[in-house]
């Protein structure tokens, strides 16, 4: 994919590298909101290439991390029940529970599946119809249109057995209350490309404007990541605000009309809670009354759900950009990729599985 | 009365004929599993069988030390580009005794088979297996076979056992890569796995890459010819190049720094890693070795694999180093450096 590997090239990011140092006076804190530009940054080291002073503070864009543990007993009290065959994206299965994961209720003789697109969860469903199948539906505005899609087609062509367990949330809403936090250090953000590409870009002015941000829309890419930077900084130094569009090559400012009917049809905006930040007001989604006999929430009534989380886990603070991840006295200790505390250690997109995975060679060699 | 009948080319009608797919009694050990011993399998595994059907195999070896290896194979599918669980039952164990130093030479073959498994693929894979064994030379000369109720197994698993000699004066292990080694690879990295993902469910993203499944006692027998102290070799399956070199660091004590930018992964290996989350580095392999040799011979060393068919993009993708000791660690594109580690366990497709 050569089209991609020009947005690598080592001879350009040298060059926007220095248009950054040279555009900085002083120190920043920019916010990168999803998880998915926290991986290329550490992976690349581009937070070891910034001037002194601008700091890379990583959001809760990573939806597996922010998926509440409720939610996550409840898929687990659901995928151990027989006649269940319980759907997932491959990643929520090492996700901790209160006391077990996926993978534990798989061993246990769960019928647990990885599936690649929930339209295989409704196959599923088409071939079983002496089961329940259920796809767990979590995500940002990225992976919505799809479990929508699938929610339509499932009801249009009289799939009784197959539902959703829905856990979406909402990218504008966070931004939101990460500025209202009395804690909040961050200065800009890097908006997530692939949201955008979706729901478009008009919902980031006005909280450019409220909050007094600047906000830029960057891919994921070594280069879209520094001209995101170089942007932020840029506004920053200039005293603007503004919202702009780094990534037009993927988002129109009017997004995906087709997809954001589809999920205006089967979903409506609710409170929601997010793992390690609590409740955030109109962050998230539900299936519609229309939809309502599709949600597994409904269909199987779990109850009795003892939710704790481990009182040594700190990512609500990593996933506020209150602490990074080495911060949390656990890191690389209690808390591992193999035996993760908390949600960013175990997904692939989480910081501190990000910072476990590549940067634990710089921590250990300056830690004191 | 048996005088009567012409035995050339018979095959029994039973079970072959009756039963379409694997029954129980297929692996009752009786009438039925020696027929199917008979009339399918040794039929299948052609040339390379040797089979007296003993209780064991009785064996002449050169001299020489021994290498005895095992591994099972349960891969899901069967059959993908470029090769079967078959010829990768074959392949994968010549090539762990090849990692050694050996010539292969023998190989048992056992299979649990699920029951109502069509017996028309289970000829499928024998005559993988046995068209592999005749490429790399080595017999099959014992095995097995197991039913397993519906439901308990998955198709086919395959288990091979193999040995092969060591000549004198070759002494290969983990342990003995020094500071300053080269490390090389002999060609396309994370193209098995990318093949075999693409063909499973759901997955269906249009790649033309084939599994690259091939017996590598050959280009080891070249590289040991030059007389080049070879200090590792190891073939980098599960757990792709990461595990391996991981495994190497650990056991000599030594840090290895990779290049990525001089790292060989295919385009279309690059893109399917990028479209699921995964780490090419973290990619299975089946047909690929890597190698830690002195640095000062490594270029004589990469010419001599380079003339072999499965070496002809060997290249050199790092170094030995004194930093970070037990430690991968590669030089990103960027300037950066990463942590290479060891998977967990099986890399997981991610969200989005």
């Amino acid at each position: 994919m050569k089209y991609l590997d020009e947005f690598s090239d080592p001879d350009l990011a040298a060059r926007l590298v220095e248009q950054i140092h040279a555009v900085t006076t002083r120190p920043w804190a920019l916010m990168e909101v999803c998880g998915g530009q926290t991986h290329s940054i550490i992976r690349h080291g581009i937070d070891q290439l910034l001037p002194d002073g601008v700091e890379m503070i990583h959001g809760p864009g990573c939806p597996v991390c922010v998926t509440p543990l409720e939610t996550i007993d409840r898929a687990l009290a659901i995928a151990a029940q027989p006649g269940v065959v319980f759907c997932s994206f491959g990643d929520m299965l090492r996700v901790p529970g209160s006391s077990q994961d996926l993978f534990s209720i798989k061993s246990a003789g769960g019928d647990v599946r990885v599936v690649y697109s929930p339209l295989d969860a409704l196959r599923l469903a088409r071939e079983n119809p002496d089961r329940e199948v259920v796809f767990f539906g979590i995500g940002f505005e990225t992976t919505a249109p799809a479990n929508a899609m699938t929610v339509y087609q499932a009801q249009r062509q009289g799939i009784a057995n197959f539902s959703l367990l829905v856990s979406h949330v909402l990218v504008p809403p966070a931004i939101a209350a990460i500025m209202e936090s009395p804690s909040c250090r961050v200065q800009a953000f890097l908006a997530a490309g692939h949201v955008c590409s979706v729901m478009g870009t008009s919902q980031y002015p006005p909280l450019a404007d409220r909050y007094g941000v600047p906000i830029v829309v960057t891919g994921f890419e070594p280069l879209d990541i520094l001209e995101g930077i170089r942007r932020t900084v840029t506004q920053l130094e200039e005293g603007r605000h503004e919202l702009e569009n780094a990534y037009p090559r993927a988002v129109p400012d009017e997004g995906n009309p087709t997809a954001m009917a589809m999920l205006r049809d089967v979903f409506e905006v609710t409170d929601r809670t997010w793992r390690g930040i609590g409740m955030i007001p109109g962050s998230g989604w539900k299936l519609s009354e229309r939809y309502a006999d599709l949600d597994a929430e409904r269909r199987f009534s779990v109850t009795d759900l003892h939710t704790a989380e481990s009182p040594l886990c700190r990512s609500g603070e990593v996933l506020q950009g209150l602490i990074k991840p080495h911060e949390c006295a656990a890191f690389g200790q209690e808390c591992t990729p193999r035996r993760p505390l908390g949600a960013t250690m175990v997904s692939s997109e989480g910081a501190c599985a990000a910072y476990y995975t590549y940067r634990r060679l710089d921590l250990l060699t300056t830690s004191p | 009365m048996t005088d009567d009948l012409d035995f050339e080319g018979w095959t029994c009608p039973l079970p072959l004929r009756d039963t379409p797919t694997v029954v129980m009694g297929h692996g009752g050990g009786g009438a039925m599993s020696g027929e199917l011993i008979e009339h399918l399998f040794l039929p299948a595994f052609g040339g390379a069988a040797r089979a007296e059907l003993g209780d064991s195999a009785v064996l002449t070896v050169p001299p020489g030390r021994l290498a005895f290896s095992t591994d099972s194979f349960v891969v899901k599918p069967m059959f993908f580009p470029g090769g079967s669980i078959g010829d990768l039952a074959v392949n994968g164990t010549v090539n762990d005794l090849a990692m050694a130093g050996a010539t292969p030479l023998y190989l048992s073959t056992a299979f649990i088979l699920a029951e109502g498994t069509p017996l028309s693929e289970i000829g499928r894979v024998a005559t993988a297996i046995g068209e592999a064994a005749e490429v790399a030379g080595v017999q099959l000369v014992t095995g097995d076979t197991k039913v397993v109720d519906s439901g308990s197994g998955d198709g086919i698993y395959v288990n091979t056992a193999g040995i092969g000699v060591i000549a004198d004066g070759v002494d290969i292990g983990p342990h003995r890569a020094r500071i300053g080694d080269a490390v090389l690879v002999s060609g396309d990295i994370g193209v098995h796995g990318i093949a075999v993902m693409s063909c499973r469910e759901g997955l269906e993203f249009g790649t033309t890459i084939e599994s690259d499944s091939a017996p590598l006692h050959g280009l080891v027998a070249e590289m040991l010819a030059t007389g080049i102290d070879v200090r590792v070799l190891r073939d980098p399956t599960r757990g792709g190049v990461s595990a391996t070199l991981n495994e190497i660091a650990r056991a000599s004590g030594v840090g290895i720094e990779l290049v990525e930018r001089d790292l060989p992964i295919p385009p279309g290996v690059r893109d399917a890693c990028g479209l699921l989350g995964l780490d090419p580095l973290q990619v299975a392999n089946e047909g690929k070795l890597l190698a830690i040799v002195p640095a000062d011979r490594c270029d004589e060393l990469l010419e001599v694999m380079r003339r072999h068919r499965y070496g002809v993009a060997a290249c050199r993708i790092g170094t030995c180093v004194a930093e970070h000791p037990r430690m991968v660690v590669a030089r990103t594109g960027l300037g950066g450096t990463r942590v290479i580690d060891l998977p967990i366990g099986e890399q997981l497709p991610r969200i989005c």
